[in-house]
């Protein structure tokens, strides 16, 4: 499903030599102020690049203020994209080329630009006032600061007020139109034709106003500007050619798209209807956009009053006979966390999603990290275990999604599904599925009142009935409080905690069997190396670990999915492996959860800057390790 | 969702489970649960069609003590899980059962929500002013001064009246009710049931361990015909051993007062009638205190409106009639897609 996953097609560099980072490939990010339509120039600029038949990776990166002053550093917004001829596992390490439209977006990224690559200024833009607003106190320009870069100045503010002057916007209108110009252009740069662009625009704006008219303009000056050569060499037009993706159709997918569609798809195969409850939280705040908008699919939203209060409303519904799921980030999640334990003393089916973000407490809400590892896993009062997933790319979601409902009903248990701030919003080329590829996994509720105890078991499964309230015959009571095995009333019994301990874990360490059993990615299984992440991190370790593998190294990469219960091989298969390296977005969660599972010695290649991991960093991880 | 068979009609012991009772001897608790179990019979109630909802506290475990559909949960959350219970069906007769530390501290947010977006449910308070489970500490309704094991030198905590609250978070139906008075509690929770939005009741309940008597200021038989009055809609709001006192409001002044008729000139005329759609006087009606005033009880308030999980049905139904059941296969395909041959 996920090509970003396959790495069965075009991956593998040319020749035995070490690359650094991928050939076939180009790395571009945009940046400029929060208000320059950035994420929207890169938006329109992938979806292009899809369309072209190229493969790519996007990595939108925001301030977490909503419009910060105009020209500062912290109001700076980035979208990198890369894209190739070949299957791309990530955004990108260093950027090729850099536009930055003003001074403040060049001060914030220009040193994450290759040596040698290209960095395009809009002139316009780097005023006295603009240049002190960004921190410089002398022009960059002239004192050598961008002296390993190549750089081309455009005053792109006059050329896009010269563009639009012919329609009726104001001049602050007419500026707005920059993001527009530099797509034209950068659309040039890679071939592409402005057609579908200007189609957005048109249906965004409506097709005769004056406001689409200028965009449209913009776009086609920028186009044209490249066109007509006056750009003097510095730049060349290139063509990315195709790459071979598997025949069927396509679509970019964002990982919140994914996630929200894979739970809907989940809900239909289980049969249920979804009551989605939620609490406004970045990351995680557009699944419950997304899900809003899904109503005639069985789906109802409720905007609960706090974390908790969408946590509790879920449980309702699921035990109402709804699947009830609940989404938020790390600071929501650590509030929903009692009545997780709720959820999992009663077992009642939810699904928990966690868009993970840097912490601890606000942390920094638009950044990424992979940090919440023992919230979910560890992080409850009582024994109080439950299934925890990770998906590792946007359109990987979508199957994690369908999964952790599979095992929610089948199972009665909350399951956490950790996505993060990356997968969210990154986008990704997706093959669409078709739903009849999927095994429908219909839930059966109780309405056999015969011998019925609330807290009877499944003999292979060890889940309980699912009752729904208004079924004849079968009134109940459950609650938080220790229930007696079978009857469910209330027991303060000390045998029968034991027992009921015991089953409550035996139930989720038995889904074990369910799942499937650990691969190695890629690689041999055993050997020197092996290089173990989870979640987001799964391009740039995949990517490393080829290359360093076409270098000849002895390496390995295991990718974790079912973070609890694990694998039933994994231990076993970690310890065919001479050297166990984990690498991460925290502080050594995985590696220190490892290290609790099995006595082998692990180490750990370990980042929490807000950014996801680069190619480079985890192949001199791998090298420090092994060599040839 | 239930299809009902022309029921037998059921006896208050048909909605009590085989689940001994565990609150204190003499706990006004008692009472309570029987009323709502004689009630439920009266009103013709289904069992299999009712689920009580609650948090944590003396209150909260009602539901075990019912023959229903139960669901005894966490610490002030009965509200959201509630909420939850009746978006997914609304057809289910819901219920939350709190106290006064449950409902007005730690879930004082939920209340306030659940009642503003008027959510079916009859939400019942029972107010004994103290904490109970935990042995007895102050609770947010105690009064200033109240000592515990948390204020041996008195709460300096200016304490909540739980219907002024509720009406301030635009609670659509405002009831108060004693847990000794049996059939008035029937009467109120009749209406509360019959009300369809989110109904809150608050009931008077003696705990006896941790707080005993701390009602008897307007219950104590003696002097509870002169300190308590049962507002009825449409009626005059009389009261008292001899009904020879009412409330009117004072002259030349935005405020009630109780007197006596026949005193100082003043007739049956002068007593105000009580209209239970009247938001302000409701306010005014549930801030009375005895000595001076007598304490409202009754249905204070009835001003039905949408309920939420109905206008929350409806846009449902409003997406299903003008895009058609949803097909996933054509959502994945929405939007910008292409094909690779």
């Amino acid at each position: 499903m996920n090509l970003q996953t396959d790495p069965s097609k075009g991956d593998t560099p040319d020749g035995g030599q070490i690359l650094d980072t991928d050939t076939d490939s180009i790395v571009v990010r945009f940046a400029g102020d929060s208000g320059d339509g950035v994420q929207l120039l890169g938006g329109q600029f992938a979806q292009a690049t899809a369309v072209d038949h190229n493969s790519l990776a996007t990595f939108p990166d925001f301030p977490a203020e909503i419009r910060a002053p105009i020209g500062t550093t912290y109001g700076v917004s980035a979208f990198q994209i890369k894209f190739g001829s070949r299957m791309i596992k990530t955004s990108g390490d260093s950027p090729d080329v850099l536009v930055a439209l003003n001074p403040a977006a060049l001060k914030v990224n220009y040193k994450d630009v290759r040596v040698g690559g290209l960095i395009v200024l809009d002139a316009g833009s780097f005023t006295e006032r603009n240049l002190k607003k960004a921190g410089f106190e002398v022009d960059p320009r002239g004192d050598g600061t961008l002296g390993e870069y190549r750089t081309l100045e455009i005053d792109i503010s006059a050329l896009t007020l010269e563009a639009t002057k012919p329609f009726d916007v104001t001049q602050k209108e007419a500026l707005r139109g920059k993001n527009m110009w530099t797509l034209g252009l950068i659309y040039w740069m890679y071939d592409r034709t402005t057609a579908a662009t200007e189609k957005f625009v048109a249906g965004k704006f409506g097709a005769d106003s004056p406001v689409a008219q200028a965009n449209i303009a913009a776009l086609k000056a920028g186009h044209a500007y490249g066109e007509t050569a006056e750009v003097s060499g510095d730049i060349q037009q290139t063509r990315v050619s195709d790459v071979e993706f598997p025949a069927g159709e396509y679509r970019l997918v964002t990982g919140a798209e994914a996630l929200s569609w894979g739970l809907v798809a989940g809900c239909r195969l289980a049969g249920l209807d979804m009551t989605f409850c939620s609490y406004p939280i970045t990351p995680s705040s557009p699944i419950l956009h997304i899900l809003s908008k899904l109503k005639n699919f069985g789906v109802t939203t409720f905007q609960a009053e706090d974390e908790i209060a969408a946590a509790c409303s879920a449980i309702g519904a699921s035990y109402a006979g709804n699947m009830g799921i609940t989404a938020s980030s790390g600071p929501g999640i650590a509030l929903k966390t009692e009545a997780i334990g709720l959820a999992i003393s009663t077992e009642l089916p939810l699904v928990i999603v966690n868009t993970q973000r840097a912490g601890p407490s606000t942390g920094l809400p638009t950044k990424t990290e992979q940090s919440d590892l023992f919230l979910t896993v560890w992080g409850r009062n009582g024994d109080a275990p439950m299934v925890v997933l990770s998906a590792q790319s946007p359109a990987d979601c979508f199957e994690v999604g369908i999964e952790a409902v599979r095992l929610a009903t089948k199972y009665m248990t909350p399951v956490f599904l950790l996505s993060d701030g990356y997968i969210a919003n990154a986008a990704e080329p997706w093959l669409i599925p078709s739903m009849s590829d999927y095994e429908p996994f219909p839930v059966s509720f109780r309405s056999e009142t015969e011998g019925f105890q609330p807290f009877s078991r499944d003999d292979e499964t060890l889940a309980r009935p699912w009752v729904k309230p208004g079924t004849p015959g079968l009134t109940h009571r459950i609650g938080g409080i220790e229930k007696a095995d079978g009857s469910g009333n209330i027991s303060y019994d000390p045998e029968n905690h034991q027992r009921m301990t015991d089953l409550r874990t035996a139930k989720i360490d038995g889904i074990a069997k369910d799942i499937p059993k650990q691969a190695v990615e890629l690689g041999n299984e055993g050997g020197k190396l092996v290089v173990v992440g989870w979640g987001s991190t799964f391009g740039p370790i995949n990517r490393a670990v080829a290359n360093m593998l076409d270098a000849g190294l002895d390496v390995a990469h295991i990718h974790i999915r079912n973070l609890w219960p694990l694998p039933q091989n994994l231990i076993e298969l970690l310890g065919s492996y001479e050297k166990v390296l984990v690498a991460e977005m925290n502080n050594g969660q995985m590696l220190t959860f490892l290290r609790s599972q099995t006595r082998q010695d692990i180490d750990g290649h370990l980042k929490v800057t807000g950014q996801p991991l680069t190619i480079r960093e985890v192949q001199d991880a791998i090298r420090a390790r092994v060599q040839n | 969702m239930n299809v009902q068979v022309e029921p037998a009609k059921l006896k208050a012991k048909d909605f009590a489970s085989d689940q001994e009772v565990r609150w204190c001897p003499g706990c006004g608790d008692y009472a309570i649960l029987k009323a709502v179990q004689v009630a439920l019979a009266n009103m013709g109630a289904q069992p299999d069609n009712t689920v009580f909802v609650s948090g944590i506290g003396c209150a909260a475990r009602f539901p075990y003590y019912m023959a229903t559909y139960g669901f005894h949960t966490i610490h002030g959350r009965a509200p959201a899980v509630a909420s939850g219970v009746k978006i997914a069906n609304p057809d289910l007769d819901v219920w939350v059962v709190s106290g006064d530390g449950d409902s007005l501290s730690i879930g004082g947010n939920h209340l306030l929500h659940i009642l503003r977006r008027n959510v079916d449910v009859q939400f019942l308070l029972f107010n004994n002013e103290i904490y109970g489970l935990t042995k007895g500490q102050y609770s947010p309704t105690s009064g200033l001064g109240q000592k515990s094991p948390s204020t041996p030198q008195g709460s300096i905590d200016a304490p909540v009246d739980a219907c002024t609250f509720a009406l301030g978070c635009n609670a659509r139906f405002v009831a108060r009710g004693i847990d000794i008075q049996a059939k008035e509690l029937g009467h109120v929770f009749t209406r509360a049931r019959d009300h369809k939005g989110a109904s809150f009741v608050e009931i008077i309940q003696n705990c006896i361990v941790f707080n005993d008597d701390a009602f008897a200021h307007f219950t104590e038989k003696s002097i509870a015909k002169n300190s308590q009055i049962i507002v009825k809609h449409g009626e005059k709001l009389i009261y008292g051993a001899a009904s020879d006192k009412g409330i009117r409001v004072k002259p030349g002044a935005f405020e009630l007062e109780a007197v006596t008729i026949g005193e100082n000139g003043i007739t049956e005329d002068d007593i105000l009638v009580h209209d239970e759609t009247n938001r302000v006087l409701a306010g005014l009606l549930v801030a009375m205190k005895p000595p001076e005033m007598p304490v409202a009880l009754g249905v204070i308030y009835c001003d039905p409106a949408t309920p939420y999980e109905q206008a929350v049905k409806a846009q449902v139904e409003a997406s299903v009639a003008a895009n058609g059941v949803g097909d996933l296969d054509v959502l994945l395909r929405k939007g910008s897609t292409w094909t690779v041959s």
